[in-house]
Protein backbone atom coordinates (compact mmCIF):
# COMPACT_ATOMS: atom_id res chain seq x y z
CA UNK A 1 0.00 0.00 0.00
CA UNK A 2 1.15 3.40 -1.08
CA UNK A 3 2.42 5.76 2.08
CA UNK A 4 0.07 8.23 3.35
CA UNK A 5 0.53 11.50 2.73
CA UNK A 6 0.48 14.10 5.26
CA UNK A 7 1.85 17.24 4.58
CA UNK A 8 -0.45 20.25 4.90
CA UNK A 9 -3.05 21.32 2.26
CA UNK A 10 -3.50 24.73 1.06
CA UNK A 11 -6.82 25.48 -0.63
CA UNK A 12 -8.81 28.79 -1.47
CA UNK A 13 -11.99 29.75 0.37
CA UNK A 14 -13.35 32.48 -1.88
CA UNK A 15 -13.21 35.39 -3.26
CA UNK A 16 -16.13 33.54 -4.62
CA UNK A 17 -18.17 32.02 -1.55
CA UNK A 18 -21.13 32.10 -0.15
CA UNK A 19 -20.12 32.10 3.40
CA UNK A 20 -17.62 35.18 3.30
CA UNK A 21 -20.43 37.76 2.58
CA UNK A 22 -18.70 38.94 -0.32
CA UNK A 23 -15.51 38.79 -2.23
CA UNK A 24 -13.14 38.05 0.47
CA UNK A 25 -10.72 35.53 -0.11
CA UNK A 26 -8.89 32.71 2.14
CA UNK A 27 -6.18 31.09 2.11
CA UNK A 28 -6.40 27.86 4.15
CA UNK A 29 -3.71 25.92 5.33
CA UNK A 30 -5.09 22.51 6.67
CA UNK A 31 -3.72 20.30 8.50
CA UNK A 32 -6.49 17.07 7.52
CA UNK A 33 -9.75 19.79 8.68
CA UNK A 34 -7.77 21.25 10.92
CA UNK A 35 -7.51 24.88 10.17
CA UNK A 36 -3.55 25.77 10.81
CA UNK A 37 -3.44 29.26 9.26
CA UNK A 38 -5.80 31.87 7.96
CA UNK A 39 -4.68 34.30 5.62
CA UNK A 40 -7.05 36.92 4.25
CA UNK A 41 -6.26 38.55 0.80
CA UNK A 42 -8.15 41.78 0.72
CA UNK A 43 -8.73 44.21 -1.91
CA UNK A 44 -11.06 42.77 -4.48
CA UNK A 45 -13.78 45.63 -4.31
CA UNK A 46 -11.35 48.07 -3.30
CA UNK A 47 -12.91 51.18 -5.25
CA UNK A 48 -10.37 53.91 -4.44
CA UNK A 49 -12.65 56.32 -1.97
CA UNK A 50 -9.96 57.94 -0.60
CA UNK A 51 -8.35 58.96 -3.58
CA UNK A 52 -12.02 60.09 -4.86
CA UNK A 53 -12.94 62.09 -1.87
CA UNK A 54 -9.94 64.29 -2.48
CA UNK A 55 -11.23 65.35 -6.05
CA UNK A 56 -14.87 66.07 -4.90
CA UNK A 57 -16.13 68.80 -2.69
CA UNK A 58 -17.08 68.11 0.85
CA UNK A 59 -20.65 67.20 0.09
CA UNK A 60 -20.10 65.28 -3.15
CA UNK A 61 -18.19 62.64 -1.08
CA UNK A 62 -21.60 61.96 1.37
CA UNK A 63 -23.15 59.66 -1.69
CA UNK A 64 -19.68 57.34 -1.83
CA UNK A 65 -19.72 57.44 1.92
CA UNK A 66 -23.23 55.45 1.91
CA UNK A 67 -21.26 52.69 -0.63
CA UNK A 68 -18.43 51.87 1.41
CA UNK A 69 -20.82 49.62 4.37
CA UNK A 70 -23.78 49.56 2.26
CA UNK A 71 -25.96 47.76 4.66
CA UNK A 72 -25.77 51.06 6.95
CA UNK A 73 -24.94 54.14 5.15
CA UNK A 74 -26.85 56.11 7.20
CA UNK A 75 -24.31 55.51 9.98
CA UNK A 76 -21.69 56.10 7.50
CA UNK A 77 -23.02 59.31 6.42
CA UNK A 78 -23.34 60.66 9.90
CA UNK A 79 -20.10 59.69 10.81
CA UNK A 80 -18.67 61.72 7.86
CA UNK A 81 -20.81 64.41 8.25
CA UNK A 82 -19.81 65.32 11.94
CA UNK A 83 -16.21 65.11 11.27
CA UNK A 84 -16.79 67.81 8.83
CA UNK A 85 -19.19 69.70 10.75
CA UNK A 86 -16.55 69.64 13.19
CA UNK A 87 -13.95 71.32 11.14
CA UNK A 88 -17.26 73.94 10.39
CA UNK A 89 -17.55 74.23 13.91
CA UNK A 90 -21.44 74.68 13.03
CA UNK A 91 -24.36 74.63 15.66
CA UNK A 92 -26.77 71.98 14.08
CA UNK A 93 -30.53 72.17 14.86
CA UNK A 94 -31.75 70.05 17.69
CA UNK A 95 -34.67 68.30 15.56
CA UNK A 96 -32.04 67.41 12.94
CA UNK A 97 -30.04 65.76 15.78
CA UNK A 98 -33.68 63.80 16.75
CA UNK A 99 -33.95 62.96 13.34
CA UNK A 100 -30.17 61.59 12.91
CA UNK A 101 -30.06 59.43 16.10
CA UNK A 102 -33.93 57.76 15.06
CA UNK A 103 -32.24 57.04 11.49
CA UNK A 104 -28.93 55.82 12.93
CA UNK A 105 -30.82 53.16 15.21
CA UNK A 106 -33.15 52.33 12.79
CA UNK A 107 -30.09 51.53 10.54
CA UNK A 108 -28.13 49.50 13.47
CA UNK A 109 -31.81 47.44 13.67
CA UNK A 110 -31.67 46.94 9.88
CA UNK A 111 -27.88 45.90 9.84
CA UNK A 112 -28.00 43.75 12.56
CA UNK A 113 -31.22 42.00 10.94
CA UNK A 114 -29.17 40.87 8.34
CA UNK A 115 -25.95 40.05 10.58
CA UNK A 116 -28.14 37.39 12.73
CA UNK A 117 -30.16 36.28 9.45
CA UNK A 118 -27.21 35.61 7.16
CA UNK A 119 -25.82 34.02 10.10
CA UNK A 120 -28.01 31.25 10.71
CA UNK A 121 -28.03 30.98 6.85
CA UNK A 122 -24.55 30.02 7.48
CA UNK A 123 -25.24 27.94 9.91
CA UNK A 124 -27.86 25.69 7.78
CA UNK A 125 -30.70 27.38 9.31
CA UNK A 126 -32.51 28.95 6.34
CA UNK A 127 -35.35 29.78 8.10
CA UNK A 128 -34.67 32.71 10.20
CA UNK A 129 -33.18 34.26 7.12
CA UNK A 130 -36.40 34.96 5.87
CA UNK A 131 -38.13 36.11 9.13
CA UNK A 132 -34.58 39.00 9.16
CA UNK A 133 -35.03 39.89 5.81
CA UNK A 134 -39.30 40.35 6.34
CA UNK A 135 -38.68 42.58 9.20
CA UNK A 136 -35.90 44.58 7.56
CA UNK A 137 -38.29 45.08 4.46
CA UNK A 138 -40.29 47.32 6.80
CA UNK A 139 -37.74 49.43 8.06
CA UNK A 140 -36.36 50.10 4.41
CA UNK A 141 -39.72 50.98 3.56
CA UNK A 142 -39.44 53.69 6.74
CA UNK A 143 -36.40 54.69 4.61
CA UNK A 144 -38.15 55.08 1.70
CA UNK A 145 -40.83 57.06 2.60
CA UNK A 146 -38.39 59.46 3.91
CA UNK A 147 -36.17 59.70 1.30
CA UNK A 148 -36.69 57.95 -1.45
CA UNK A 149 -33.81 55.79 -1.65
CA UNK A 150 -33.60 51.89 0.11
CA UNK A 151 -30.12 51.37 0.32
CA UNK A 152 -28.02 54.80 -0.44
CA UNK A 153 -29.63 57.54 1.07
CA UNK A 154 -27.94 60.80 0.73
CA UNK A 155 -30.08 61.63 3.44
CA UNK A 156 -27.80 63.32 6.30
CA UNK A 157 -26.11 66.35 4.82
CA UNK A 158 -23.39 68.59 5.78
CA UNK A 159 -25.60 71.07 8.61
CA UNK A 160 -28.89 69.40 7.67
CA UNK A 161 -31.05 66.63 6.33
CA UNK A 162 -32.13 66.12 2.65
CA UNK A 163 -35.77 66.33 3.76
CA UNK A 164 -37.93 66.43 6.68
CA UNK A 165 -40.01 63.68 8.35
CA UNK A 166 -43.94 63.85 8.13
CA UNK A 167 -45.93 62.67 10.76
CA UNK A 168 -46.92 59.55 8.76
CA UNK A 169 -43.07 58.71 9.29
CA UNK A 170 -43.58 59.11 13.22
CA UNK A 171 -47.14 56.53 13.14
CA UNK A 172 -45.28 54.42 10.64
CA UNK A 173 -42.16 54.07 12.96
CA UNK A 174 -44.24 53.66 16.32
CA UNK A 175 -46.66 50.99 14.87
CA UNK A 176 -43.05 49.48 13.70
CA UNK A 177 -41.53 49.12 16.96
CA UNK A 178 -44.87 47.85 18.10
CA UNK A 179 -44.59 45.09 15.99
CA UNK A 180 -40.81 44.51 15.86
CA UNK A 181 -40.83 43.53 19.67
CA UNK A 182 -42.44 40.50 19.90
CA UNK A 183 -40.48 39.92 16.64
CA UNK A 184 -37.10 39.72 18.19
CA UNK A 185 -38.55 37.18 20.92
CA UNK A 186 -39.54 35.17 17.73
CA UNK A 187 -36.05 34.98 16.21
CA UNK A 188 -34.47 34.75 19.74
CA UNK A 189 -36.89 31.19 19.93
CA UNK A 190 -36.09 30.23 16.16
CA UNK A 191 -31.96 30.41 16.60
CA UNK A 192 -30.53 32.35 18.86
CA UNK A 193 -31.62 29.51 21.85
CA UNK A 194 -32.08 26.53 18.99
CA UNK A 195 -29.97 23.72 20.44
CA UNK A 196 -28.08 22.76 17.18
CA UNK A 197 -26.81 26.40 16.50
CA UNK A 198 -25.57 26.93 19.95
CA UNK A 199 -23.95 23.24 19.39
CA UNK A 200 -22.13 25.21 16.30
CA UNK A 201 -21.10 28.87 18.02
CA UNK A 202 -20.64 28.33 21.16
CA UNK A 203 -16.69 27.89 22.56
CA UNK A 204 -16.14 28.34 18.94
CA UNK A 205 -13.01 31.19 18.48
CA UNK A 206 -12.70 32.45 21.27
CA UNK A 207 -11.38 36.12 21.36
CA UNK A 208 -10.49 37.11 24.81
CA UNK A 209 -10.47 41.10 26.08
CA UNK A 210 -7.09 41.87 25.56
CA UNK A 211 -6.30 40.66 22.36
CA UNK A 212 -9.51 42.12 21.40
CA UNK A 213 -8.45 45.88 22.33
CA UNK A 214 -4.95 45.28 21.16
CA UNK A 215 -6.35 44.54 17.42
CA UNK A 216 -8.43 47.48 17.36
CA UNK A 217 -11.66 45.46 17.38
CA UNK A 218 -14.85 46.82 18.51
CA UNK A 219 -18.65 46.80 18.54
CA UNK A 220 -20.64 44.11 18.82
CA UNK A 221 -17.39 41.37 18.23
CA UNK A 222 -16.05 43.73 21.09
CA UNK A 223 -18.50 43.60 23.68
CA UNK A 224 -18.97 40.10 22.77
CA UNK A 225 -15.96 39.38 24.50
CA UNK A 226 -17.01 40.96 27.50
CA UNK A 227 -15.62 44.79 27.66
CA UNK A 228 -18.51 46.91 28.17
CA UNK A 229 -17.69 50.16 25.74
CA UNK A 230 -20.10 51.59 23.20
CA UNK A 231 -19.06 55.12 22.17
CA UNK A 232 -22.81 55.92 22.36
CA UNK A 233 -21.97 56.26 26.40
CA UNK A 234 -18.33 56.78 26.49
CA UNK A 235 -18.19 59.38 24.05
CA UNK A 236 -21.18 60.64 23.30
CA UNK A 237 -21.47 62.00 19.86
CA UNK A 238 -24.58 64.06 18.38
CA UNK A 239 -27.39 63.63 21.30
CA UNK A 240 -26.55 60.23 22.48
CA UNK A 241 -26.18 61.36 26.00
CA UNK A 242 -30.39 62.54 26.32
CA UNK A 243 -31.34 59.08 25.55
CA UNK A 244 -31.55 55.92 28.37
CA UNK A 245 -29.93 52.97 27.10
CA UNK A 246 -27.95 49.89 28.03
CA UNK A 247 -24.56 48.97 26.73
CA UNK A 248 -25.18 45.41 25.95
CA UNK A 249 -22.19 42.13 26.62
CA UNK A 250 -21.59 39.02 25.84
CA UNK A 251 -23.10 37.59 29.25
CA UNK A 252 -21.77 33.86 28.73
CA UNK A 253 -25.32 31.84 29.06
CA UNK A 254 -24.30 29.85 26.56
CA UNK A 255 -20.55 29.29 25.95
CA UNK A 256 -17.86 31.32 27.34
CA UNK A 257 -17.63 35.18 26.73
CA UNK A 258 -15.93 36.11 23.87
CA UNK A 259 -16.88 33.05 21.83
CA UNK A 260 -19.01 33.51 18.36
CA UNK A 261 -22.37 32.60 20.46
CA UNK A 262 -21.84 35.35 22.51
CA UNK A 263 -20.56 38.09 19.71
CA UNK A 264 -24.03 37.06 17.87
CA UNK A 265 -26.22 37.55 21.26
CA UNK A 266 -24.83 41.20 21.70
CA UNK A 267 -26.57 42.15 18.41
CA UNK A 268 -30.25 40.82 18.73
CA UNK A 269 -29.55 42.20 22.79
CA UNK A 270 -28.72 45.59 20.69
CA UNK A 271 -32.15 45.70 18.62
CA UNK A 272 -34.28 46.26 21.71
CA UNK A 273 -31.76 48.84 22.86
CA UNK A 274 -32.62 50.60 19.45
CA UNK A 275 -35.84 50.78 19.75
CA UNK A 276 -35.73 52.29 23.30
CA UNK A 277 -33.96 55.03 21.85
CA UNK A 278 -36.24 55.52 19.07
CA UNK A 279 -39.28 55.58 21.41
CA UNK A 280 -38.14 58.44 23.86
CA UNK A 281 -36.67 60.51 20.37
CA UNK A 282 -40.18 60.23 18.95
CA UNK A 283 -41.31 61.48 22.00
CA UNK A 284 -39.65 64.11 22.30
CA UNK A 285 -38.70 65.11 18.82
CA UNK A 286 -38.69 69.38 19.19
CA UNK A 287 -40.09 71.24 15.95
CA UNK A 288 -37.48 73.19 13.65
CA UNK A 289 -36.29 73.36 10.13
CA UNK A 290 -34.01 70.90 8.86
CA UNK A 291 -32.38 73.20 5.62
CA UNK A 292 -31.41 76.08 8.28
CA UNK A 293 -28.44 75.34 8.86
CA UNK A 294 -27.11 73.81 5.65
CA UNK A 295 -24.14 76.01 4.49
CA UNK A 296 -24.06 77.58 1.01
CA UNK A 297 -20.76 76.80 0.48
CA UNK A 298 -18.69 73.94 2.77
CA UNK A 299 -15.37 75.54 2.78
CA UNK A 300 -13.86 74.81 6.45
CA UNK A 301 -10.79 76.59 7.46
CA UNK A 302 -7.56 74.42 7.22
CA UNK A 303 -7.51 72.08 10.32
CA UNK A 304 -8.05 68.45 11.02
CA UNK A 305 -10.90 66.52 12.50
CA UNK A 306 -11.00 63.01 14.14
CA UNK A 307 -14.79 61.54 14.79
CA UNK A 308 -15.70 58.15 16.48
CA UNK A 309 -18.98 56.79 15.84
CA UNK A 310 -20.47 53.47 17.26
CA UNK A 311 -21.37 52.18 13.96
CA UNK A 312 -23.91 49.00 14.00
CA UNK A 313 -20.15 46.88 13.19
CA UNK A 314 -18.29 48.78 15.22
CA UNK A 315 -16.03 52.14 15.73
CA UNK A 316 -15.98 54.04 12.45
CA UNK A 317 -14.34 56.80 12.14
CA UNK A 318 -13.52 59.53 9.93
CA UNK A 319 -10.15 61.34 9.64
CA UNK A 320 -10.19 64.95 7.65
CA UNK A 321 -7.39 67.62 6.62
CA UNK A 322 -8.72 70.50 5.15
CA UNK A 323 -6.16 73.07 3.58
CA UNK A 324 -8.86 75.57 3.57
CA UNK A 325 -9.97 75.07 -0.02
CA UNK A 326 -13.76 73.55 -0.85
CA UNK A 327 -11.66 69.61 -1.36
CA UNK A 328 -10.88 68.02 1.84
CA UNK A 329 -6.97 67.52 1.36
CA UNK A 330 -7.12 64.06 2.75
CA UNK A 331 -10.17 61.70 4.03
CA UNK A 332 -8.99 58.39 6.19
CA UNK A 333 -11.82 56.23 6.81
CA UNK A 334 -10.91 54.19 10.02
CA UNK A 335 -13.04 51.36 8.81
CA UNK A 336 -14.51 48.87 11.07
CA UNK A 337 -14.56 45.39 9.43
CA UNK A 338 -11.10 45.70 8.56
CA UNK A 339 -9.82 46.14 12.05
CA UNK A 340 -12.53 43.45 13.00
CA UNK A 341 -11.17 41.00 10.44
CA UNK A 342 -7.63 41.46 11.20
CA UNK A 343 -7.91 39.23 14.03
CA UNK A 344 -9.35 36.07 12.09
CA UNK A 345 -6.32 34.15 11.88
CA UNK A 346 -5.33 34.29 15.45
CA UNK A 347 -8.49 33.01 16.93
CA UNK A 348 -9.33 30.51 14.14
CA UNK A 349 -6.33 28.48 14.57
CA UNK A 350 -6.94 25.09 15.70
CA UNK A 351 -10.67 24.95 14.44
CA UNK A 352 -12.29 22.94 11.94
CA UNK A 353 -13.01 24.39 8.61
CA UNK A 354 -16.89 24.58 9.04
CA UNK A 355 -15.77 26.90 12.15
CA UNK A 356 -14.24 29.03 9.95
CA UNK A 357 -17.21 30.20 8.25
CA UNK A 358 -18.91 30.59 11.34
CA UNK A 359 -15.88 32.46 13.12
CA UNK A 360 -16.14 35.04 9.84
CA UNK A 361 -19.90 34.98 10.32
CA UNK A 362 -20.07 36.25 13.65
CA UNK A 363 -17.61 39.45 12.96
CA UNK A 364 -20.43 40.49 10.61
CA UNK A 365 -17.97 42.46 7.66
CA UNK A 366 -19.19 43.91 4.57
CA UNK A 367 -16.28 43.70 2.22
CA UNK A 368 -17.29 47.23 0.95
CA UNK A 369 -15.98 48.65 3.98
CA UNK A 370 -12.84 46.88 4.29
CA UNK A 371 -12.05 47.61 0.91
CA UNK A 372 -13.05 50.79 0.64
CA UNK B 1 -5.57 62.92 31.66
CA UNK B 2 -4.47 66.37 29.30
CA UNK B 3 -2.73 66.19 26.26
CA UNK B 4 0.19 69.14 27.24
CA UNK B 5 0.45 66.94 30.78
CA UNK B 6 0.82 63.50 28.73
CA UNK B 7 3.02 65.70 26.06
CA UNK B 8 5.45 67.09 29.25
CA UNK B 9 6.00 63.23 30.51
CA UNK B 10 7.34 62.02 27.10
CA UNK B 11 9.16 65.16 26.74
CA UNK B 12 11.16 64.37 30.42
CA UNK B 13 11.93 60.69 29.20
CA UNK B 14 12.21 60.87 25.03
CA UNK B 15 14.12 64.51 24.84
CA UNK B 16 14.56 65.38 21.18
CA UNK B 17 12.65 62.01 20.21
CA UNK B 18 9.43 64.26 21.16
CA UNK B 19 8.64 67.53 18.40
CA UNK B 20 6.37 69.94 19.31
CA UNK B 21 3.10 70.28 20.58
CA UNK B 22 -0.19 72.26 18.71
CA UNK B 23 -2.88 73.20 20.21
CA UNK B 24 -3.72 76.51 18.02
CA UNK B 25 -5.33 74.49 15.03
CA UNK B 26 -8.72 73.81 14.77
CA UNK B 27 -9.95 70.45 16.42
CA UNK B 28 -7.51 68.25 17.93
CA UNK B 29 -4.21 69.27 19.21
CA UNK B 30 -1.26 66.73 18.27
CA UNK B 31 2.14 66.52 18.75
CA UNK B 32 5.22 64.91 16.52
CA UNK B 33 7.55 62.56 17.37
CA UNK B 34 10.69 61.40 15.83
CA UNK B 35 10.10 58.39 13.24
CA UNK B 36 13.28 56.96 14.10
CA UNK B 37 11.87 56.51 17.80
CA UNK B 38 8.29 56.18 17.63
CA UNK B 39 8.24 52.30 18.65
CA UNK B 40 9.82 53.16 21.94
CA UNK B 41 7.64 56.00 22.62
CA UNK B 42 4.28 53.62 21.65
CA UNK B 43 5.83 50.98 23.96
CA UNK B 44 6.20 53.79 26.81
CA UNK B 45 2.72 54.82 26.13
CA UNK B 46 1.64 51.77 26.11
CA UNK B 47 3.01 50.19 29.08
CA UNK B 48 3.87 53.59 31.68
CA UNK B 49 0.98 52.70 34.47
CA UNK B 50 -0.30 56.51 34.38
CA UNK B 51 -1.21 56.80 30.68
CA UNK B 52 -1.91 52.91 29.49
CA UNK B 53 -2.80 54.07 25.73
CA UNK B 54 -3.74 49.93 24.96
CA UNK B 55 -6.17 50.86 22.09
CA UNK B 56 -4.54 52.52 18.33
CA UNK B 57 -7.71 53.77 17.39
CA UNK B 58 -6.54 54.68 13.65
CA UNK B 59 -3.10 55.00 11.67
CA UNK B 60 -3.11 57.21 8.47
CA UNK B 61 -0.54 57.52 5.92
CA UNK B 62 -0.71 61.25 4.72
CA UNK B 63 1.14 63.26 1.88
CA UNK B 64 2.09 65.96 4.00
CA UNK B 65 3.37 68.63 1.61
CA UNK B 66 5.71 68.76 -1.23
CA UNK B 67 8.72 66.94 0.36
CA UNK B 68 7.33 65.24 3.42
CA UNK B 69 5.07 62.34 4.13
CA UNK B 70 3.39 61.39 7.58
CA UNK B 71 1.83 58.73 9.64
CA UNK B 72 -0.61 60.00 11.75
CA UNK B 73 -1.66 57.73 15.54
CA UNK B 74 -4.83 58.03 17.11
CA UNK B 75 -4.23 56.77 19.96
CA UNK B 76 -6.73 56.19 22.99
CA UNK B 77 -6.76 54.34 26.31
CA UNK B 78 -9.74 52.34 27.06
CA UNK B 79 -8.42 52.26 30.80
CA UNK B 80 -7.87 55.50 31.47
CA UNK B 81 -10.21 57.00 28.77
CA UNK B 82 -7.84 60.02 27.11
CA UNK B 83 -6.69 60.15 23.24
CA UNK B 84 -3.61 61.86 21.83
CA UNK B 85 -2.48 62.42 18.20
CA UNK B 86 1.19 61.88 17.09
CA UNK B 87 2.49 62.58 13.69
CA UNK B 88 5.82 61.10 12.35
CA UNK B 89 6.54 63.47 9.32
CA UNK B 90 9.37 62.09 6.87
CA UNK B 91 10.92 63.03 4.36
CA UNK B 92 9.81 61.88 0.57
CA UNK B 93 13.34 60.77 -0.31
CA UNK B 94 13.84 58.61 2.34
CA UNK B 95 9.73 57.57 3.80
CA UNK B 96 11.02 54.94 7.00
CA UNK B 97 8.93 55.15 10.19
CA UNK B 98 9.42 52.59 12.83
CA UNK B 99 6.84 49.93 13.10
CA UNK B 100 4.14 49.91 16.03
CA UNK B 101 2.48 46.31 15.00
CA UNK B 102 4.69 44.81 17.85
CA UNK B 103 2.73 47.09 20.35
CA UNK B 104 -0.46 47.28 18.68
CA UNK B 105 -1.65 44.72 16.75
CA UNK B 106 -4.05 46.81 14.76
CA UNK B 107 -1.08 48.93 13.29
CA UNK B 108 -0.46 45.36 11.26
CA UNK B 109 -2.81 46.30 8.51
CA UNK B 110 -2.80 49.90 8.99
CA UNK B 111 0.54 50.12 8.06
CA UNK B 112 0.39 47.94 5.29
CA UNK B 113 -2.24 49.89 3.67
CA UNK B 114 0.00 52.80 4.21
CA UNK B 115 2.42 51.54 2.32
CA UNK B 116 0.24 50.24 -0.43
CA UNK B 117 -1.46 54.02 -0.67
CA UNK B 118 0.87 56.30 0.30
CA UNK B 119 4.37 54.29 -0.04
CA UNK B 120 6.08 54.56 3.58
CA UNK B 121 8.34 51.71 4.51
CA UNK B 122 7.35 50.44 7.94
CA UNK B 123 11.01 49.21 9.43
CA UNK B 124 10.72 45.99 11.16
CA UNK B 125 6.88 45.27 10.19
CA UNK B 126 7.13 41.29 9.81
CA UNK B 127 5.15 41.55 6.84
CA UNK B 128 4.92 44.80 4.82
CA UNK B 129 2.89 43.63 1.67
CA UNK B 130 0.47 45.84 -0.19
CA UNK B 131 -3.43 45.18 1.35
CA UNK B 132 -6.00 46.97 -1.45
CA UNK B 133 -4.12 46.77 -4.50
CA UNK B 134 -2.74 43.61 -6.34
CA UNK B 135 0.87 43.09 -5.85
CA UNK B 136 1.84 43.60 -9.13
CA UNK B 137 0.25 47.26 -8.94
CA UNK B 138 2.78 50.39 -9.32
CA UNK B 139 3.22 53.28 -7.37
CA UNK B 140 1.07 54.94 -4.54
CA UNK B 141 -2.32 56.44 -5.29
CA UNK B 142 -2.60 58.28 -2.59
CA UNK B 143 0.40 60.60 -3.56
CA UNK B 144 -0.66 63.50 -4.70
CA UNK B 145 1.76 64.02 -7.61
CA UNK B 146 0.56 60.65 -8.85
CA UNK B 147 -0.52 59.51 -12.53
CA UNK B 148 -2.56 56.80 -13.25
CA UNK B 149 -0.48 54.06 -15.20
CA UNK B 150 -1.85 53.87 -18.97
CA UNK B 151 -1.82 50.28 -18.62
CA UNK B 152 -1.94 47.25 -16.28
CA UNK B 153 -0.68 43.90 -17.28
CA UNK B 154 -1.71 45.10 -20.59
CA UNK B 155 -5.18 46.18 -19.92
CA UNK B 156 -5.83 50.18 -21.02
CA UNK B 157 -7.06 52.01 -17.21
CA UNK B 158 -7.85 55.48 -17.89
CA UNK B 159 -11.11 55.46 -19.92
Amino acid sequence: MAELRTEELTINMGPQHPSTHGVLRLVLTLNGEIVTNVKPVLGYLHRCFEKHAEAMTYPQVIPYTDRMDYLNSMSNELAYVLAVEKLLGIEIPERVEYIRVIMAELQRIASHLVAIGTYGNDAGAFTPFLYCFMDREKVLELFEMVCGARLLYNYIWVGGLSHDITPEFITKTKEFIKYFRPRIKQVNNLLSYNKIFIERTANIGMLPQDVAVNAGVSGPTLRGSGVKYDLRKEDPYSIYNKFDFDVCVGTGEYGTVGDCWNRYIVRAYEMEQSLRIIEQALDSIPEGDVHSAVPKRVKPVAGESYVRTESPKGELGYYIISDGSLNPYRVKARSTSFCNLSVINQISRGHMIADVVMILGSFDIVLGCIDR
Amino acid sequence: MEITEIYNKLKKVFGDGIGDLKTDLPAYPFFFADASKINAVSLFLRDEESLQFDNLSCLSGVDYDKDNLAVVYHIYSYALKHNIVVKCIVPKSAPVVQTVSDVWAAADWHEREAYDLIGINFEGHPDLRRILLSEDWEGHPLRKDYKVPEFYNGMKVPY
